[in-house]
């Protein structure tokens, strides 16, 4: 027969706490989840009603059918013309579809010189088991490269619509920062918790295994992003801010970004001058092979777990 | 190898290295960098232009150690380092002109985001000029699109979203029917590398083999293209994106964005599809009459127009439509008459632009034409480089709008079925350029006694006038001793075909 506790020692154990949540007296959101309900609208009644009136007022002026029949008239007939179009060329793309070669088909033009060397020296002379990681990493550097300064052009854009000062952002801290949403969250928290290391360890794998086996830079860095957005969902950004702000956001980047340009440079310029690169292949299958793919592959997924989060963070509150 | 033949790829990587600096820089920093950046790009273009001329054909350049079908590969002739100098020193002068509008409409924590754009959108630009490849060519029109929005946007205004917001959904209209295009013609060839697909083609043509897909991916990649650039009937974005946007970003995209697609568009008729098999398309009648359309409405809307950058913004239009009508008559002569007027309109429109914030920045900011009154007075330089661009644009003798003018007729001369059409709307859009461009130049210096505004001096604006005289120094270039260039044109579209 087991000793029982006494019965201060017994509330402090967790299975007194699992009884007492699975018997329902204790809520585990009272008191441990900040709930901030949505800030009621403090406009007294009567001016929302002079308000809604003359909006009623403009709108009946602006919708007024008489006067507005031409406008109508060439609005209906916008609509129609617009369907007709897409209709017309979609008609025309599905017919031109049937023209063209059957897929599968091993004597369609796709199947020549071109892929029959990637696929058949491939191995040799990328070094990559993963013959799509050799082609557009080795084969077509310049292009992947373009493609990754488009995700970093991207980045700017948003960040001129929606980079907010950072005076401002300090201010609305509070404001901003899960004005909707609970705080400390103890089911997201105890998920990500779990979850987000196993997440990154994942991303990382996949950007190393790059030139082995399907994934690499852009895959890769995607699933490091959601990790880093989950984490800043759950923790809030003042805990994000520990390891990753504004200022380790840009270190990152332009690091990625300028290392693959290097990388990328050395391999044209050696390449085009007809001098030996000094770049080695490696044994193919291990970790360290492929030449240039897996070092661009952390390149370009650094770059593209930082645009994943910096969109996030920038569409959520307009600062890193 | 020559170690010249190293600058074209140097110049793209330098640009997007550049680009990538500058987001980590403040504001000035990232100015001066963008400065640098242009000067050396200039300097390297000119050197690869003299070393083509000199050797005399074109080069290929391998980007990796694979060679072309499999690797990467870019192309420089003189056509294409004459292009890329042409857009340095435009790209240049366009910024230092506006640079004081830069300062005052961009806001400050963001200025450098400013250039590091530019930069990206510089080497976008050079890449689609020296592209071999066509999947190179669609990944930087990607970068130049979105590049492009960011320009337009960044004076943060409502009137400017709502033109980045339309401009994007054209151009991304435009993007995605050239990848159309771009897929289907791959399915056909199975090459990517413009020569290849060039040989597939003709191929395909004279065993009369897959003509439909053929031609519908022609047409989508013409159309894209032609969206892209504003085309007359796809113009509807084009006023509000150069009215409104800050005035270096409206010179770059006028001269420079829509050029570098037409550009693309005819290295794309002669090295992908082949020059004599898009004339026998029929396409070229479309934008024939496309051409002249938008060279007689373009400019009835700028003649209607009270807003003197909007003015300028729909006379492009019309000027499009000068080099689609040159695409149109399907000969060799027609085509180096377009490729001139690509130079020549970039040249003019973005000294329009730049003299004409002179002028409204003298009016009080106003752009409406009422306000503009004797402001040629109050600012010399601005009022002279406008009249200059101006004729320019009617095609006065002495500048460069003069010798695109006479090029065009000549090839119309040429062409018997279209040349009646093509002369009759050449005469009839000359006119029409001279009622609007001479109303504003008249405007501009009508004497009034007493006004608000203040006027400047040289003092208050020197790099400002450098540029100016830059500009019309250009233009009297171009217009008087044209010849050289047209030569370049020729010879170069010779090693094209």
């Amino acid at each position: 027969m087991s000793k029982l506790k006494p019965q201060k020692e017994y509330e402090k154990t967790s299975a007194f706490r699992f009884f007492r949540w699975l018997s329902g007296t204790k809520d585990p959101y009272v008191g441990e989840v900040e709930m901030h309900a949505q800030e009621e609208n403090l406009l007294p009644e009567e001016t929302i009603i002079e308000r809604m009136r003359e909006a009623q007022m403009r709108r009946d002026k602006v919708y007024d059918d008489e006067l507005n029949k031409p406008a109508h008239l060439f609005h209906k007939g916008y609509v129609i013309m617009a369907v007709i179009f897409c209709m017309a060329l979609v008609a025309v793309l599905l017919i031109t579809v049937s023209y063209l070669p059957p897929s599968g088909n091993a004597a369609n033009p796709v199947n020549n010189v071109v892929s029959k060397r990637y696929i058949e020296s491939g191995l040799q002379e990328t070094g990559a088991l993963n013959t799509v990681a050799g082609m557009i990493l080795t084969y077509r550097a310049f292009d992947t490269f373009g493609e990754t300064n488009v995700l970093f052009i991207a980045t700017c854009c948003v960040m001129i619509l929606l980079m907010v000062d950072d005076a401002i952002l300090k201010k609305q801290v509070l404001l901003n920062d899960r004005r909707f949403e609970p705080k400390n969250d103890a089911i997201l928290q105890g998920t990500a918790f779990i979850l987000c290391p196993i997440i990154f360890i994942f991303g990382i794998y996949i950007i190393l295994n790059g030139h082995l086996s399907p994934g690499g830079g852009f895959s890769g860095g995607a699933i490091m992003g959601s990790g880093l957005i989950l984490y800043v969902s759950a923790f809030g950004f003042k805990k994000t801010q520990r390891f990753f702000d504004e200022h380790i956001y840009k270190i990152a980047k332009i690091t990625a970004l300028c290392m693959y340009g290097l990388i990328g440079t050395y391999f044209y310029m050696t390449g085009a001058n007809g001098i030996e690169n000094h770049i080695p292949l490696g044994i193919p299958g291990h970790i360290l092979s492929g030449g240039i793919i897996l070092p661009i592959d952390i390149c370009v997924g650094l770059e593209v777990a930082c645009t994943m989060y910096a969109f996030y963070a920038l569409f959520r509150r307009g600062g890193l | 190898m020559d170690f010249v033949q190293n600058f074209p790829c140097i110049s793209i990587i330098l640009c997007l290295f550049a680009g990538i600096i500058s987001s980590g820089l403040k504001d000035k920093a990232a100015m001066w960098l963008n400065a640098a950046l242009l000067t050396v790009n200039t300097l390297l273009s000119a050197f690869t232009l003299t070393y083509t001329l000199s050797i005399g054909h074109p080069f290929v350049y391998v980007m990796g150690k694979f060679p072309a079908p499999w690797g990467n590969e870019i192309r420089a002739g003189a056509p294409e380092a004459l292009m890329a100098l042409f857009f340095c020193v435009i790209m240049l002068l366009s910024l230092f002109g506006g640079r004081h509008k830069i300062v005052e409409e961009v806001e400050e924590d963001k200025t450098y985001l400013y250039y590091v754009l530019t930069d990206l959108l510089l080497s976008s630009l050079l890449a689609l000029v020296y592209t071999n490849d066509m999947f190179t060519a669609y990944v930087f029109v990607e970068i130049n699109t979105i590049a492009a929005c960011g320009l337009i946007m960044i004076r943060q205004n409502g009137r400017t979203i709502e033109a980045a917001v339309r401009y994007m959904i054209m151009s991304l209209l435009g993007s995605g029917m050239l990848l159309l295009g771009l897929c289907m013609l791959y399915d056909l060839t199975g090459h990517l590398l413009m020569s290849n697909m060039q040989e597939s083609v003709a191929l395909l043509v004279a065993n009369g083999e897959y003509e439909i897909p053929l031609i519908v991916s022609i047409v989508l990649i013409s159309v894209g293209l032609c969206i892209k650039s504003a085309l007359f009937p796809f113009h509807a974005w084009l006023p509000d994106a150069y009215g409104y946007s800050t005035v270096s970003s409206a010179a770059i995209l006028s001269s420079l964005v829509s050029k570098g697609y037409i550009f693309l568009l005819i290295k794309i008729i002669y090295r992908v599809i082949g020059f004599d098999i898009y004339r026998d398309t029929r396409i070229i009648d479309i934008l024939f009459v496309f051409g002249l359309m938008g060279m007689i409405f373009g400019s009835l809307s700028a003649i209607r127009e009270n807003d003197v950058r909007r003015m300028i913004a729909y006379s492009s239009v019309a000027q499009i439509g000068y080099i689609y009508m040159g695409f149109g008559m399907g000969t060799q002569v027609g085509m180096v008459a377009s490729i001139f007027h690509i130079l020549s309109h970039a040249a003019t429109k973005s000294l329009l632009f730049i003299a004409a914030i002179g002028l409204t920045d003298v009016s009080g900011g106003s752009r409406k034409f009422i306000e503009l009154t004797g402001s040629g007075y109050r600012n010399k330089w601005a009022g002279i480089a406008f009249t200059v661009g101006s004729l320019s644009m009617v095609g006065i003798p002495l500048f460069s709008g003069f010798i695109s003018k006479l090029l065009f007729s000549q090839a119309a001369v040429q062409n018997h079925s279209k040349m009646l059409p093509a002369l009759i709307v050449l005469g009839i859009s000359t006119v029409l350029n001279a009622i609007y461009f001479m109303k504003t130049v008249i405007r501009i210096y009508t004497p009034i006694g007493q006004t608000a505004y203040p006027s400047v001096t040289i003092k208050d604006m020197q790099v400002y006038a450098v540029v100016l005289v830059a500009f019309i120094i250009l233009n009297v270039v171009l217009g008087i001793s044209s010849q050289p260039v047209v030569d370049i044109i020729q010879q170069g579209l010779a090693t094209f075909a």
